[in-house]
């Protein structure tokens, strides 16, 4: 494959500037492909082919290293999420305390195991392993506000209220 | 001069703050949500009541009780109030000067305050992170001026040597060796790496540390560098930490700013740059040679060590590699020298330790204790024991590379070797604090998935082990388990544990043999089929 096959950002998107702008800053050094990765999931939110295309060129570095790293970590993510995201703890401290009752709840109620998201779009369940915020534990995150110390009716309650709030 | 223009920069924030009668202290940490919110109520009140010039409402660090936070701290008077919300501030301000509002006030005697010992944390709660002149007015960075100014590399290494600082990551590698092995390797090239990836699950002192004190980091990595002679730093902190990556950002370019990092600091010949490098949630970048794969941009897999990144680390080169509190010890051994720190702890562990205590305790929060201090002490006297009446059953020390102790061995003082002794580890801090209604295998389940799902995937017994493993342990949590499931269960962790190439595998069935050391009846209980034809002896 050439390496000048994606010379130029596949669209005339500001947000690839942002992902040019970080490949620069490291002078397109093959180093920089985990942060560039984030600027990319910063950015467009997920990473798809197109995107790993990309920085693999310009980064000059085999496609198969960067899907290796961007499916390696647990932050990178090669899906879309939806508009709204809730991130359940499931560190030690929320384990002790019940998260995993969060967990099966979501799944009875909206049919959502960590990773997925619903048919419309609205909404994303992942999995968090400890948001460091232990002493509030049981801990959720919808839409990157941290809830912690409810009882399990308390956080479905929250949970319905938000979700009905934002839609 | 540089000295004496940091020494201004030091008094004006001093004058600045003395000129208030009053000063509201809220803790503006993760643990504390909900601080924007009573800082702006307070601000309003302030605003209001026109007493804009005599009152000043302050965002600091973490004051260490998130159990009953957001905190709030008044001074003059050193009053503290508890679960503070936006509608308690016109209360507070009317109250400063008399009698203070006595259903949100905490027992200045807590023993959670007490009882602690804070050294690492002393200014945490105390300064605002975000302000470089908050650190300067309370003596912050003149340690490394000495060190840069008046020490020779060889004196800094000393001295720590004669501290006895021991890593606070986990490893308890003393920190005077390490920086002596990296001053002394060959090539003029060399890396200092801050390990900021506190992947283990229940454990936060790293991120309260640099969300609280990111200059006091920051300093110790300058003293540090000088002492090895590297002019490169990196940071690699966990992407799931974004306030403290913020607030490192912003140290970084204030310390630049004021020449204490970057190119001949502060009029010396040393130049020291550093980076932030973000973790992309991976729990096996937290060991020291898969963290080095991952800063130079690849999948986190651990090489094999010997060699020791002290002799080949970051692109081949010799590099330190320190944890948070291992650098935030630096500065105040400087200033207050080494006797100071070695008197503090017992024989081989000394100085103190940030434990995050969480779980099933009243007060769950972030401490700091002396080492030595006994197991007891922290869960019943700073921890104040168990919430709903409930007993307690086991303190989860070390994460999923450490064990549960049971109560038989609370009066253990807490130190690298006795901690060891019991089948767990010191670890990087995390206690959680178990009681009698959940399960050993459980817990030990819990901790095996996360093993099993951090596996890098490299070496053979840690990735098909902890799998095995944690397939043995659901016939015990389903109580289907015969007595081979138990010989195996014994088999295969020690396998993983003395085969596995890295800390992640080689301590991975740790949970499961402190669990089969202190808990063995709850396996006994599940095991479906008794044996049906050897005596079992135990």
């Amino acid at each position: 494959m050439p390496a000048s096959i994606h010379e130029q950002p596949p669209a005339d998107d500001r947000r690839w500037k942002i992902i040019d702008q970080a490949m620069q800053r490291h002078d397109y050094h093959p180093d920089a492909l985990i942060e560039t990765l984030h600027a990319a999931q910063d950015a467009f939110g997920y990473l798809d082919a197109e995107t790993m295309t990309y920085i693999s060129s310009k980064l000059k570095t085999p496609p198969a290293r960067v899907f290796g790293v961007a499916t390696f970590y647990n932050h990178f993510s090669l899906k879309p999420k939806g508009v709204h995201t809730l991130a359940v703890c499931t560190g030690t401290a929320c384990h002790v305390k019940g998260n995993d009752r969060i967990l099966a709840w979501m799944r009875d109620h909206y049919g959502l195991v960590p990773g997925e998201t619903t048919p419309d779009n609205q909404l994303s369940l992942v999995e968090v392993r400890c948001v460091g915020a232990c002493a509030l534990a049981p801990v959720i995150v919808p839409d990157g506000n941290i809830v912690g110390k409810k009882r399990l009716e308390e956080a479905t309650t929250i949970i319905k209220e938000w979700l009905s709030d934002v839609a | 001069m540089w000295r004496e223009e940091l020494n201004r920069c030091a008094d004006e924030r001093r004058q600045y703050l003395d000129g208030f009668t009053h000063r509201i202290l809220v803790c503006a940490g993760l643990g504390c949500p909900g601080n924007e919110e009573i800082i702006a109520a307070l601000q309003r009140v302030i605003a209001e009541k026109g007493l804009g010039d005599r009152v000043l409402v302050r965002k600091v660090g973490c004051m260490g009780l998130c159990a009953l936070g957001p905190v709030v701290l008044i001074q003059p008077g050193e009053i503290s109030y508890q679960t503070v919300r936006p509608e308690d501030a016109g209360e507070i301000i009317a109250c400063l000067g008399q009698e203070p509002v006595r259903r949100l006030l905490l027992p200045p005697d807590l023993p959670f305050f007490a009882r602690q010992h804070k050294n690492v944390l002393a200014l945490s709660g105390r300064i605002d992170p975000d302000s470089i002149d908050d650190y300067l007015a309370v003596g912050g960075y003149s340690a490394a001026l000495t060190a840069i100014n008046e020490m020779r590399p060889s004196d800094i290494i000393r001295c720590l040597q004669e501290s006895g600082l021991r890593g606070r990551g986990g490893a308890g590698y003393p920190t005077g060796l390490k920086w002596s092995t990296v001053a002394k390797a060959a090539g003029n090239k060399k890396y200092l790496v801050c390990n900021a990836d506190e992947g283990d699950p229940g454990a936060f002192m790293d991120r309260s540390v640099l969300e609280s004190t990111p200059h006091a980091v920051l300093e110790g990595m300058v003293i540090a560098a000088y002492a090895v002679g590297a002019n490169t730093g990196y940071i690699y902190v966990r992407a799931e930490y974004p306030l403290a990556v913020q607030r490192l950002k912003r140290a970084i370019r204030e310390a630049e700013r004021l020449h204490l990092l970057g190119h001949a600091i502060c009029g010396s010949n040393f130049d020291l740059s550093i980076q932030i490098r973000l973790g992309a949630g991976a729990f096996v970048c937290g060991e020291e040679t898969a963290l080095i794969e991952s800063i130079e941009g690849r999948r986190g897999i651990p090489r094999p060590r010997p060699p020791y990144p002290a002799e080949k680390g970051l692109w081949g080169y010799s590099t330190l590699i320190n944890n948070v509190e291992t650098y935030a010890n630096v500065p105040k051994i400087i200033e207050r020298g080494p006797q100071w720190f070695a008197a503090l702890g017992t024989d081989k562990s000394k100085g103190t330790k940030v434990f995050a205590l969480t779980g099933k305790i009243n007060h769950a929060g972030l401490i700091e204790v002396p080492m030595g201090m006994s197991l007891r002490e922290i869960v019943f006297d700073i921890g104040g024991g168990i919430p709903g009446g409930h007993a307690f059953k086991a303190i989860q020390t070390g994460g999923p590379s450490g064990g549960c102790i049971p109560a038989a061995h609370l009066d253990t003082p807490v130190s690298y070797e006795s901690l060891s002794a019991l089948g767990s580890i010191m670890g990087s801090g995390g206690m959680i604090v178990i009681d009698e209604t959940s399960s050993m295998i459980d817990i030990v389940q819990y901790f095996m998935q996360f093993s099993m799902d951090e596996s890098c995937g490299k070496c053979v017994p840690c990735r098909v082990g902890t799998a095995q493993i944690h397939r043995l342990l659901s016939t015990f949590q389903e109580a289907k388990a015969t007595e081979a499931d138990l010989a195996q269960l014994e088999m295969l962790c020690d396998l993983v544990k003395n085969a596995s190439l890295c800390g992640l595998g080689q301590s991975a069935p740790n949970p499961v043999l402190s669990t089969l050391r202190y808990f063995r009846q709850e396996y006994l209980d599940r095991i479906a089929v008794p044996a049906p034809v050897q005596e079992d002896e135990q």
